[in-house]
């Protein structure tokens, strides 16, 4: 047994800081039946339904079970994955397990969050371990902190370089009608916006946003027969290393590092600057968008605000990041990784009007959560 | 059919409450039990999968407090995923994994202690915020209402389910890990305390903590292990609506499909002919009959006619639940796992004094997620 498999849609909402107008299930539904419309399926093609989010958002327990009015998945295999900010990488890698393990062909993937429900940090608080952790590493800033500071030390990074990637996903993001943020910003506009926790700054980091995001896996006979350009899953890669923020080595992101080693190596690359044609990064703060590029082997550590400068990385470079805008445009937390796959998908199959980039044969996608948790998936236009 | 099999498995006792050992200590327990059991190293291990559940846990991320625990940060890491629900829908996506060809091995593993959470608050989160929550329902009171619609739909008594906590409760007197065991009567059943008419205490599954882990292999790893593998048949998984008032709650059609897939795969046209020993999710008596005869047992309105002419019994010709099933341990998640366990010791011929008289060469599994068992995986397990 075993198949290929491809993405044959995607859908997404409009997302906002609010969405007073729907519920959670109603939101859901705007995604499916979205995803449903670009792959000009109805929701009897479906064979299973993979759902997520995570559950503190929303404080709705067994969420699979609850959101089948909005989901389709009535009288369907449903299952639930969750794993924190990497929940929507997860799920995307569990459509493609569903249809690559041919026991389904046609798999509908959805990712949603209704932050604006929440309170964020009360939410987040609680994956830190209670007594070694959740005192100083209480929510996601403080290891965002430490990770930037760190890095910043160590290589004489400052806070003007990490300016300069919030400017650019800000700058794509307009690009993007669904993006949440799309007005662009300035070196000094972020330079000068409140400080959250140094040298973290209110616009280097993503907004909390109501959205959904769902994209259907096929497997490849269905893929071809359904999909004039599908975008073929070509590799996965996971890595959740680590229990307690305090084990980790802010130093490095040793889970990018291995995330991406197994990856080049299952489809052969060597040099993913050249090779590559676009990526999509779970990256939610400005930082990231330095110092992980370096794990995943764009250039040696400390080296990476030159790629910024040289707009190596920006929508007309050698390999443009995150031209849907990413998490600093917008952050469905539950939703975000998956959006991260759906806009990779429209890359490979040429589908992202305003936000295109010319000719991509590979698009990487990646997920971040938990304690600094690496996911990714590499899509293409061949299946081999 | 396929090419998946059970290669090694290991549950913790399950008890009210464990005090002596954390979720992952707990994870690391059964995780080292699974291993031995399929003598394997965690080097063997390319891919895992944790089952945990953030409202039960009391933590966001769940997961993120058994990734050391489990193995999957070994060696620079592994490939790792988590699902949320029953830990039968964790086996069924860890042999995705496998069948898709991404991987060789993986360890399934699940924990949850009901013992630090309130289940009537836990379980109410399970239902709309809008229009059915505020009415204050949770587990047992939506169970109440499902049993009571069984019961006016054939005209069933409280004692047929008595029947049931007799037979499961007195099952688990050979279980080791079994919570409750008791050699109870009818009239202990109809004489407990009513929690939610018509459900009486002795109706009721237990709060308990435990963890369980299996691992699965592929064909060409499984054949090379000394243990004998079991196989993974059949397996599928549904859900059906949402709202109670939109179900007809004396049946239930997710089951029936889950159940008709389930057997197609593993060639099954006669579960009561062919299947050799049950494991059913009997989070509440009246389950175990209802669930049964979705399954194809016996007709519509028959199952606990079944149960009370002693078919079900230890040494009846389907024995159903001999360790005591869900109704004498209940860790939330764990329990479906602990069925695909159960399942596995009888075809290995291993289950110590709750082992089944005859040869065990068919056996089912079943979990459940969703208020009144609305979502059902299905598990056929074989020789």
């Amino acid at each position: 047994m075993s198949q290929r498999v491809g993405i044959i849609g995607f859908g997404q909402t409009y997302h906002r800081s609010r969405r007073d107008d729907v519920n959670g299930v109603e939101l859901i539904n705007e995604a499916v039946r979205a995803a449903l419309e670009d792959a000009e399926l109805t929701i009897d093609d479906i064979d299973a339904v993979v759902i997520g989010n995570m559950d503190h958002f929303e404080a709705v327990n067994y969420v699979d079970t609850w959101s089948v009015d909005g989901s389709g998945a009535w009288m369907k295999p449903l299952i639930k994955l969750t794993t924190g900010g990497t929940t929507g990488s997860t799920l995307g890698i569990a459509g493609y397990h569903h249809a690559a393990s041919e026991l389904f062909d046609v798999v509908l993937v959805i990712g949603w969050e209704k932050n604006s429900e929440s309170d964020t940090t009360g939410a987040i608080i609680t994956c830190s371990d209670p007594i070694f952790d959740r005192f100083s590493f209480s929510g996601a800033l403080p290891g965002l902190a430490v990770e930037a500071s760190t890095y910043m030390k160590r290589y004489g990074i400052t806070e003007e370089d990490a300016a300069l990637v919030a400017v650019r996903d800000r700058e794509h993001g307009a690009n993007n009608p669904y993006a949440q943020l799309r007005k662009p910003v300035t070196v000094e506009e972020v330079m000068q916006s409140p400080m959250l926790s140094w040298p973290v700054k209110l616009l280097d980091i993503c907004p909390r946003s109501d959205g959904a995001a769902a994209v259907i896996f096929a497997g490849e006979q269905k893929a071809k027969k359904l999909s004039p350009r599908p975008a073929w899953v070509l590799s996965t890669s996971v890595r959740h290393s680590h229990s307690y923020f305090s084990d980790i080595n802010y130093e490095e992101i040793h889970t990018m590092q291995e995330a991406v080693k197994e990856l080049y190596k299952n489809v052969g690359i060597k040099e993913p600057l050249k090779e590559l044609d676009v990526v999509e990064l779970y990256q939610p703060y400005s930082f990231a968008g330095l110092k992980w590029i370096e794990a995943m082997g764009l250039c040696k550590p400390g080296e990476s605000p030159r790629l910024l400068r040289d707009k190596v990385t920006h929508m007309d470079g050698e390999l443009p990041f995150n031209p849907s805008g990413g998490v600093i445009c917008t952050n469905c937390i539950g939703a975000t990784g998956l959006l991260r796959i759906g806009e990779a998908a429209l890359q490979v199959m040429g589908r992202a009007p305003g936000r295109q980039v010319p000719d991509v044969n590979l698009a990487l996608s990646t997920g971040f959560g938990g304690a600094y948790w690496t996911d990714l998936m590499l899509l293409g236009s061949r299946p081999w | 059919m396929t090419d998946i099999a059970i290669v090694g498995a290991a549950q913790t006792g399950y008890r009210r409450r464990i005090d002596d050992a954390n979720f992952s200590e707990m994870v690391y327990e059964v995780t080292s039990g699974a291993l031995a059991d399929a003598r394997l190293d965690i080097d063997a291990i390319d891919n895992f999968i944790t089952v945990s559940n953030d409202f039960w846990d009391g933590r966001t991320i769940s997961s993120m407090a058994v990734q050391d625990a489990c193995g999957s940060s070994y060696q620079g890491g592994r490939n790792v995923s988590t699902v949320e629900g029953d830990g039968t829908f964790g086996l069924l996506y860890g042999m995705m994994r496998i069948l898709s060809g991404a991987y060789k091995t993986t360890l399934v593993v699940v924990h949850c202690k009901g013992s630090e959470g309130n289940m009537r608050q836990i379980t109410n989160g399970m239902f709309d915020y809008i229009y059915t929550r505020p009415l204050g329902i949770e587990a047992t009171a939506a169970a109440a209402l499902q049993a009571r619609r069984y019961m006016d739909r054939y005209g069933l008594t409280e004692e047929d389910f008595a029947h049931v906590s007799v037979k499961n409760r007195g099952n688990a007197r050979l279980n080791p890990h079994a919570q409750l065991a008791a050699d109870m009567t009818i009239e202990d059943v109809m004489t407990s305390k009513v929690m939610a008419a018509p459900l009486k205490m002795h109706d009721l599954s237990p709060i308990s903590d435990g963890a369980a882990a299996v691992i699965l292999a592929d064909r060409n790893t499984a054949s090379k292990l000394g243990r004998k593998p079991v196989w993974i048949k059949g397996i599928a998984n549904c859900s059906e609506a949402h709202y109670l008032g939109d179900r007809d709650l004396a049946e239930a059609p997710a089951l029936r499909d889950a159940a008709h897939r389930a057997y197609g795969m593993a060639g099954i046209e006669n579960p009561f002919e062919e299947i050799d020993v049950v494991e059913l999710y009997d989070a509440y008596s009246y389950m175990e009959p209802l669930w049964l005869e979705e399954l194809g047992f016996c007709p519509r309105g028959k199952g606990g006619e079944l149960t009370r002419l002693g078919a079900t019994a230890f040494d009846g010709p389907v024995p159903v639940n001999p360790s005591g099933g869900v109704l004498s341990a209940h860790a939330v998640l764990v329990a479906g796992l602990a069925r695909v366990i159960e399942a596995t010791l009888q075809i290995r011929g291993e289950a110590g004094e709750r082992q089944v008289e005859g040869p065990v060469e068919l056996a089912l599994a079943h979990g459940i997620n969703g208020p009144c068992g609305q979502s059902h995986c299905v598990v056929i397990l074989g020789e």
